[in-house]
């Protein structure tokens, strides 16, 4: 056994695969996860690729561990280059640490064998052997099996589901590719060449693995959302087509709108006759609804907008994260009024804050944002299934009677929602301003009272928040402050550094802000703001609500997300 | 049924004294009062501009959304409920210029509604600048070397995307505007009534007089003849009324999102299968 190769219990074990866009690495990264699942494995997994079809560099990386893991890390314990290329795709990443798995043939050049530590593993020359060199990725799938002591009945189980709609001499010959890759990575184990122990954790079985698009997309369902119209939109498409792929089962119109403008405008369309609906977008495609935010606050129509964050501005990085989109989901609409914004940090919550947001909106008859981003999206784990008990669709909607007014005055300025053919009444919305009978007028004594009704919604939701979660001890002496997709990592990094004296404080509602918001800073002798942007912009949130600074700013914005390595020691230093 | 039903107390109408727009308020009212609907079964759907106010003056249901995004709103209204007599009705800037995209995709989408264009070939609430169907020549505050860009042709475009029922009509005559309208309330698929109105306060060129002079019916023509409705469509010289086209039978959007395939019931009376979810997220816990 070569010194260094073997990693005893370690706290968790990554794996990087790189290869070019249409080389299968989703199948790979697909497969993996589940099947490392299966073996009772905690798994995470997240990917970066570049903005085309086929060719370029795109790579996964997937955390395997006896705990949970929930984090993007940039050590990588293991790498399977799977072209040319690739090594450099990665090298900032690789360290001495790291094993490389690797067609020797293949990468040729690539790598200088004396620098680091390399296993050969003939990928390719097998996936040819069997018949197409488009195996590989599934060899690769198998020596991974091999190497972690899955069982191989188990591996190819759940590859012959996978592939269960190829023909069967397809399904053989993945079988086939997976033996082979496992009998190699067997071989490593046994010739005591590599060792990796994770011991299964029994919790596993019984969890749901999924990415945050899934988990948004299921929050929505739970939700009772049965409309979607959206124009598709990297990173935030695969909301819609999940909800697509689930329309006849629970009875969702998923319609692919001609642009941005009309998937808002379908939306409110659909929630004024009575159904609950979603549009899924990203900042540019966000820009082209802003006036069907504006429309949605002056109907009082609820909406319920999922905007999954990438770099700008304009076309900006497509496939890469960013949180700068704050801003804009907080001031986008003409005119004065109220608004929810809701920032997952765990997947679970991407499901409960998605399910509440229809609810919400329903109840306030207010637009509510789910604002996710790339790394969010794209990023899974094993975490507890929803206890689906808990949820309830609340739906707020009257039956009219002959003389309903849409508009009538109510002291908390919510007036009670009819839709048309419901009751006698007659529902009437309108885009200008409006009596209470929602008829058009200039009446500006009436204006008042009607920008009073809406604003007073505000006041309402402030009330009705969800609090910031704080980790770590209750008398911290610093504060790291952080929203939406970086809480994980946050969350790791503040485990690794190992302090009694700090805390973590995520904000899940990031609009309004809870009422305790000021308080928890002001415990703390030091403050520090995590943010995956360039202007912090949640920091100025902070002040402008508080009045209080933030001391440091850790801030991110090259299109990646942060990696639990990286955080851990920028906050060692903004400790000190 | 009385069209009396559908009449608004109290009401200060904004529209000039002489507009196009009334007649075709009135039009409107009777149409649906001989197709019996009844003000709860009815939505009028609408943009913004002098003709997306009309209802306002018309006692039913009413989305007056954003100007030029009356389409979409109108058909998502519809497909969450199909029983609903769902009308979208704007002005020709409205629809055809803000709206175009939606104008263009809605007609490949079909749902069953009924798109109705109050033609003034200018923008009225703005004030007299061109429109998209403004005439080449047309002189305006904005358009002062009068409008050179090639007037959009709304009946062309419909029938080249084989809309399901392409008609126009003329303000001045309530008798064939109501029976029009009538038939495109009852066919099933979306249908564009493009209305001729005169704007006496904006457009001195396109006037009563000039409509009833550059006008004729259409007669002894065959609507499910697309050529010849497509050659109709492109006449300049006098411009033809009536029903131009109608395509054969296609399914609309309602009927082809599958929803309503075994159930008529609209959305806001169904409820999450909850059962159905549990055994969704059952799926992502990965077992063989
Ligand atoms: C987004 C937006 N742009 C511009 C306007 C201003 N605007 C209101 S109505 C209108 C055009 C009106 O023309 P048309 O639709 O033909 O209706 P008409 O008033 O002639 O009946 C315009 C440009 C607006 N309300 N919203």
């Amino acid at each position: 056994m070569s010194k260094g190769l073997s990693l005893n219990n370690p706290e968790s074990v990554s794996i990087c695969l790189c290869g070019q866009a249409g080389q299968g690495i989703q199948t790979v990264e697909h497969l993996l996860t589940r099947i490392f699942k299966l073996a009772g494995f905690n798994v995470f997994a997240t990917k970066e690729y570049m903005s085309r079809v086929r060719g370029g560099m795109n790579s996964t990386s997937i955390r395997i561990s006896p705990g949970p893991v929930r984090a993007a890390a940039s050590t990588i314990d293991i790498l399977i280059p799977l072209n040319k290329g690739a090594l450099q795709h990665v090298e900032r990443n690789i360290s001495s640490h790291t094993v490389i798995l690797a067609d020797k043939e293949m990468i040729g050049g690539d790598i200088d064998q004396t620098k680091y530590k390399f296993v050969d593993i003939p990928f390719t020359g097998t996936a040819a052997g069997i018949g197409d060199k488009i195996y590989s990725n599934v060899v690769a799938v198998g020596t991974m099996a091999g190497l972690f002591g899955i069982e191989l009945s188990m591996a190819s189980k759940y590859v012959e589901k996978f592939f269960s709609t190829k023909s069967s001499d397809i399904v053989q010959k993945n079988l086939a590719a997976l033996k082979k890759g496992f009998d190699f990575g067997a071989e490593l184990v046994k010739s005591s060449k590599i060792k990796f122990e994770i011991a299964a954790d029994a919790d596993v079985e019984d969890q749901v693995l999924l990415n945050g698009a899934e988990a948004v997309a299921l929050g929505a369902i739970a939700g009772g959302c049965n409309f979607i119209a959206s124009y598709p939109m990297s990173p935030s498409t695969g909301v819609l087509a999940f909800l697509a792929r689930h329309a006849e089962t629970f009875d969702i119109i998923a319609e692919q709108a001609e642009d941005e403008i009309a998937a808002i405008n379908m939306g409110l369309g659909a929630w004024y006759a009575g159904a609950r609906a979603m549009v899924t977008t990203s900042g540019g495609g966000f820009a082209l609804m802003i006036e069907g935010v504006s429309l949605a606050a002056m109907l009082e129509s609820p909406m319920v907008i999922h905007l999954a964050q990438r770099p700008g501005p304009a076309t900006g990085l497509p496939t890469r994260t960013e949180q700068a989109d704050l801003v804009l989901a907080l001031y986008a609409g003409h005119g004065e009024f109220p608004r929810v914004i809701f920032a997952p940090g765990k997947i679970e919550d991407a499901f409960i804050l998605t399910q509440r947001a229809f609810n919400l909106a329903d109840k306030y008859q207010v637009p509510v944002f789910i604002l996710t981003d790339q790394y969010f999206i794209d990023s899974y784990y094993n975490t507890a299934a929803p206890d689906l008990s808990k949820f309830k669709i609340e739906k707020h909607i009257t039956r009219t009677n002959k003389d309903y007014r849409r508009y009538e005055l109510t002291k908390g300025g919510v007036s009670p929602r009819g839709v048309p053919g419901f009751g006698k009444g007659l529902v009437v919305v309108d885009s200008d301003e409006h009596d209470t009978e929602g008829h058009i007028t200039e009446d500006l004594e009436l204006r008042i009272r009607m920008v009073d009704k809406r604003l007073k919604k505000g006041e309402l939701l402030k009330k009705d928040n969800i609090p910031p979660e704080l980790t770590g001890p209750k008398n911290y002496k610093n504060l790291i402050v952080c929203w939406g997709s970086t809480r994980n990592i946050a969350e790791e990094a503040l485990q690794k550094i190992g302090r009694n004296d700090t805390a973590l404080l995520h904000f899940k509602q990031v609009y309004p802000l809870a009422a305790q918001t000021a308080e928890y800073l002001q415990k703390a002798k030091k403050t520090i703001i995590i943010e995956n942007n360039a202007g912090s912009q949640f920091a100025k949130l902070i002040k402008l609500h508080t009045g209080i600074d933030i001391d440091k700013k850790i801030l991110k914005y090259n299109g990646l997300s942060f990696f639990v390595e990286e955080l851990t020691e920028k906050l060692k230093e903004a400790l000190n | 049924m009385d069209t009396k039903v559908f009449d608004m107390n109290d009401i200060d109408i904004a529209w000039c004294p002489g507009c196009g727009n009334f007649p075709i308020l009135k039009t409107l009212k009777r149409a649906l009062a001989e197709l019996q609907i009844k003000p709860t079964d009815i939505v009028l759907v609408s943009g913004i501009g002098q003709a997306a106010k009309a209802p306002h003056y018309f006692r039913t249901n009413v989305f007056n959304g954003l100007h030029g995004r009356a389409l979409p709103a109108a058909t998502a209204i519809k497909a969450a409920n199909p029983a609903m007599t769902v009308i979208a009705e704007s002005g020709d800037g409205d629809m055809y210029g803000e709206g175009g995209n939606h104008f263009i995709h809605t007609i490949r989408r079909n749902p069953n509604i009924t798109n109705i264009v109050h033609n003034n070939m200018v923008y009225g609430l703005t004030k007299g600048q061109a429109s998209p169907t403004s005439q080449k020549g047309f002189v305006t505050p904005v358009q002062v070397r009068g409008v050179f860009l090639e007037p959009f042709n709304p009946l062309a475009v419909a029938i080249a995307l084989d809309a399901s029922f392409v008609a126009r009509a003329f303000s001045g005559d309530i008798e064939q505007t109501a029976d029009i309208i009538k038939q495109a309330i009852e066919h099933d698929g979306y249908a564009l009534v493009d209305i001729f109105q005169p704007c006496v306060t904006f457009n001195r060129l396109n006037t009563y007089q000039w409509f009833k002079e550059h006008t004729y019916y259409l007669d002894d023509h065959d609507p499910s003849d697309r050529q010849k409705a497509f050659e109709k469509a492109t006449e300049t010289e006098k411009l033809p009324l009536g029903i131009f086209y109608k395509s054969p039978q296609k399914p609309s959007f309602e009927e082809n999102i599958g929803i309503y395939d075994d159930k008529q019931v609209p959305l806001y009376q169904r409820d999450l299968n909850k059962e159905e979810l549990s055994n969704l997220i059952e799926t992502f816990k990965m077992r063989l």
